[in-house]
């Protein structure tokens, strides 16, 4: 892409520059330093290999138990949605005209599911949910889904270790693809 | 404004204008445009002397911060009345409504995902780490402190519209998640600089500080090449709605990743494949793959006047004017057709054309009262022409969602009522 070239060039300076700079003062002495507790509280990013997840676990039924509470009365009873996305279901359907975008049928990471669920949801007050009951939620909805079993238990290892159905169906941006 | 209240004193007129200022601006404006329409046939029309003339106008300080005629109160933001809820959502820009290439901010198209927050920038940071030297934190006051630019750019969501019927019928409906403004800020590359970078940082992920902490994850080429942290928008700090009081601005990346409430810089590796960018704002393909990272938005435009739901009134001459836009640059042409595809001419272009920002442009048409479709077409510096929905469709399928940059067209009928052509 024509902006891999341009700024490849862009970056190799800039690289130069911050190397060179990783001993030196910052250029304009601004701002302070991020202690790595306050890093530690804020960054709660997680990456599609389970990087970052955090400690715990959570199992199906305690995330059903959850899910009734927290999510249903948005995304329904059994994640068939409602004021909130449909969660559930739509696998073998991503291809044909009629394609139902759910957790189980389009999404390519499970890890995903944490990181999104602990930042946003449920929408009247995320980041309510305790580390546990995120990742009970995410074994209910992965259940519903047919992707692990009623009886599982999700932690980091095992919540980066599903293969989402999905997963290798993306593919780069080919346009212009309209000349 | 009535003559029995404007002759009868200036203790009524104070009484009024308290009435005024108290009252909802829909009330004010009720009361305005009912006394209006009562004289206004004749009574202010040559020869005689309109009523404004007659006694002194509002006092400076009626309205401390300017707002719009009360004539102007049906130039509001295209919100839909039936949406299945408005905290994740959008309202559009009356683009037809709309002169020259600058959105006024509070006519600015809006889309947030937690609703909007409603941010102390007292107590607002910017958090930079990950692959840098030095993790830092930032006031808004510190990023105002770095050297500033201005720049003019546009902004469009980046389903706008989808390709599935039905179709809008005004142009806010069809294009109005589009705005343009003049943004002030600092260029994030001095920011990153200053922590620092790390040879192997590819990627910075963004992070807002709303209830929906929405995040995405920018190439560090752009956030080298033309990306800010911009505080202002139109002169004025920005909006809530907009981001305030901070927020990341990719000329001609689409909407979504311009993420408003900025409060975290992560400078990784690799992308954070966030839900953001993995289950919405991927584009579906017919064979059931999917388009990811696809960031810019492609060369388009519209024309605004006349278009869906405006009426030309009698046959004769009636200029021709839209915008035209392109993420890969600047606007190299725009050509009009006024006969249903069958031949195109050049528009004018209005000064200034800028990279990555609204262009105007206008073309004279004299209407000789018979139906016609007429139509816009943007070509960019790179010589892409915008194509059809056809040509669209064909390639992309009606699930695709995003990215429609197709010419739309519409149909001026023999009584000059104008309407969506594709519809």
């Amino acid at each position: 892409m024509r902006w891999h070239e341009i700024c490849g060039f862009a970056l190799a300076i800039s690289c130069s520059v911050g190397v060179s700079e990783a001993r030196a003062q910052s250029p304009y002495g601004i701002g302070r330093p991020a202690t790595a507790a306050e890093i530690a509280g804020w960054n709660i990013d997680v990456g599609r290999d389970g990087s970052n997840l955090p400690k715990g676990s959570g199992s199906v039924s305690h995330g059903r138990e959850v899910f009734a509470q927290q999510c249903a009365s948005c995304h329904g009873d059994n994640g068939e949605g409602g004021v909130g996305d449909r969660l559930v279901g739509g696998q073998g359907t991503i291809g044909t005209a009629k394609p139902v975008r759910t957790v189980g049928s389009y999404w390519p990471y499970a890890p995903t599911l944490f990181d999104y669920i602990r930042r946003a949801m449920p929408q009247n007050a995320p980041q309510s949910l305790s580390d546990d009951d995120v990742y009970a939620v995410s074994a209910y909805i992965l259940n519903l889904n047919g992707l692990i079993g009623a009886d599982a238990t999700l932690d980091a290892t095992s919540l980066a270790a599903i293969k989402m159905p999905n997963r290798d169906k993306f593919v780069g941006d080919a346009r212009p693809d309209v000349k | 404004m009535s003559n029995t209240i404007d002759t009868s004193g200036k203790f009524a007129r104070s009484t009024r204008r308290r009435f005024l200022q108290g009252g909802s601006a829909v009330a004010g404006a009720a009361v305005l445009g009912a006394g209006a329409s009562a004289a206004a046939e004749t009574e202010n029309l040559p020869p005689n002397v309109p009523d404004w003339m007659k006694s002194p106008g509002d006092p400076m300080g009626s309205q401390p911060y300017g707002a719009p005629s009360p004539f102007e109160k049906g130039v509001i933001k295209n919100i839909s009345n039936n949406l299945k809820q408005y905290i994740s959502a959008s309202g559009r820009t009356p683009l037809q409504e709309l002169d020259g290439i600058i959105t006024p901010n509070g006519l600015f198209y809006e889309r947030h995902h937690g609703g909007v927050p409603t941010i102390d920038p007292a107590q607002h940071r910017l958090m930079l780490h990950g692959l840098v030297e030095r993790p830092l934190i930032f006031t808004v006051d510190d990023l105002r402190r770095f050297p500033s630019e201005s720049r003019i750019h546009f902004l469009e969501c980046s389903g706008n519209p989808g390709y599935s019927k039905p179709y809008g019928k005004t142009a806010s409906d069809l294009v109005g998640l589009l705005s343009c403004a003049e943004w002030t800020g600092v260029s994030l590359k001095l920011v990153l600089q200053e922590a620092g970078l790390k040879p192997e940082a590819k990627w910075v992920i963004a992070e807002g500080a709303d209830a929906a902490a929405l995040t995405r994850s920018v190439p560090i080429e752009k956030c080298l090449e033309d990306a800010m942290l911009v505080y202002s928008q139109n002169g004025e700090r920005l909006r809530p709605q907009q981001g305030y009081p901070l927020r990341l601005l990719l000329p001609g990346f689409e909407g979504n990743m311009n993420v408003k409430w900025l409060r975290r810089l992560h400078v990784t590796a690799g992308p954070a494949y966030s839900r953001e960018e993995t289950s919405k704002y991927t584009d579906l393909l017919p064979d059931g793959t999917a388009r990811e990272f696809s960031f810019y938005m492609e060369a388009k435009s519209i024309i605004t006047r006349p278009s869906g739901g405006q009426r030309l009134g009698a046959p004769g001459f009636h200029e021709i004017t839209g915008i035209a836009w392109s993420g890969h640059g600047k606007v190299k042409r725009v050509e009009v057709s006024v006969d249903d595809g069958k031949s195109w001419q050049e528009a004018r272009l209005q000064e200034p054309v800028l990279t990555r920002a609204l262009t105007r442009f206008r073309f004279p048409w004299q209407w000789d009262g018979k139906p016609a479709v007429i139509q816009s077409r943007a070509i960019d510096e790179t010589g892409y022409v915008q194509p059809t929905l056809a040509e669209l469709l064909k390639v992309r399928g009606e699930n695709y969602f995003y990215h429609n940059n197709a010419i739309w067209p519409w149909r001026v009928a023999a009584d000059g009522e104008v309407t969506n052509a594709l519809a």
